[in-house]
């Protein structure tokens, strides 16, 4: 493939990824602290937000399976999943965060169960999106090419 | 000293304005690794000397041992020391640094007890390029005074 093609393939699928509310504004905040100096700063910020959620998810999952329910644990858990991934733009996996937060202020336990299934499904799709992305990017930088910046308001 | 901080609302911002500071220096204190990554390179962009921390404790410490920094951005949920008593513990030991809470959003009420430990500012993580600006022209007023 070409590397305009690639180019606008990349566009294209960051465009598609904030009209699906995967990504938001702080995602291109983060892109625009990359630089010379910081080339892999945005693949290091979101493989640290992978590494905590894992690490978070697994937490939740133990803690929701104990005979006693920990609500203040969980809901310190969900907090810090909530503001990693508000810190990257991972805005899906930040609504499934606030939706859990509620459920855990009034202490139902099936509905935190409900909502640990969503963010588990919501980290995995971004992943999965991030994954693209970065191939996306790759194959550019291979080809030559430079990574081409999404600007707000497309 | 007491906190004289303004919520984000009433901030005059200064927005698309780049302010370079050569001569500033800052203290991140987060047990994120993710946010002392993220708050550490937005802050280089400035130009600013940035030293990181991972607990409240661990920044107490550094002033203890003679450090000094101009800003502080300071999360409030942390192990060992949270940023509350990490906020009454540096402004008892006369620290004069800008101090800024970092915290997710939380009720009013939580942010005030935060403020009250002696910040100059509260913001919700993460910082925003305008929210940055606007310390770091607040830093520098600060410094021209002194």
């Amino acid at each position: 493939m070409e590397l305009v093609q690639i180019q606008r393939r990349l566009v294209d699928y960051t465009k598609s990824l904030f009209m699906e509310g995967f990504l938001d504004a702080q995602f291109l905040q983060l892109q625009q602290l990359q630089d010379d100096s910081n080339p892999d700063f945005v693949f290091e910020v979101v493989s640290l937000f992978f590494e905590d959620s894992e690490k978070l998810l697994n937490e939740l999952t133990i803690a929701l399976d104990q005979p006693n329910v920990d609500f203040k644990k969980i809901d310190s858990h969900v907090h810090q999943l909530k503001g990693s991934s508000s810190s990257i733009g991972a805005q899906r996996v930040k609504n499934a965060c606030i939706a859990f937060r509620n459920y855990c202020d009034v202490q139902n336990i099936e509905g935190c169960l409900t909502c640990l299934q969503q963010v588990k499904q919501e980290c995995y799709l971004v992943k999965n999106k991030f994954e693209t992305l970065f191939r996306l990017e790759q194959q550019i930088m291979a080809s030559g090419g430079s990574v081409p910046t999404i600007e707000l308001g497309f | 000293m007491s906190g004289n901080g303004a919520s984000s609302s009433s901030l005059n911002m200064i927005s698309g304005e780049d302010v370079v500071n050569n001569n500033l220096s800052a203290l991140v204190v987060d047990d994120s690794p993710l946010l002392r990554l993220l708050h550490d390179i937005h802050l280089k962009k400035y130009g600013l000397k940035v030293q990181v921390a991972e607990n409240g404790k661990v920044a107490v410490d550094l002033f203890h041992l003679g450090a000094s920094f101009d800003l502080v951005l300071m999360d409030k949920e942390m192990p060992v020391m949270n940023g509350v008593e990490a906020t009454k513990e540096l402004r008892a030991m006369g620290v004069t640094s800008m101090i800024v809470g970092v915290t997710s959003k939380n009720g009013p009420g939580e942010q005030q007890a935060f403020m009250e430990a002696g910040l100059d500012y509260c913001f919700e993580k993460p910082l925003t390029p305008e929210i940055i600006s606007f310390l770091l022209e607040e830093l520098n007023k600060h410094n021209n005074k002194n």
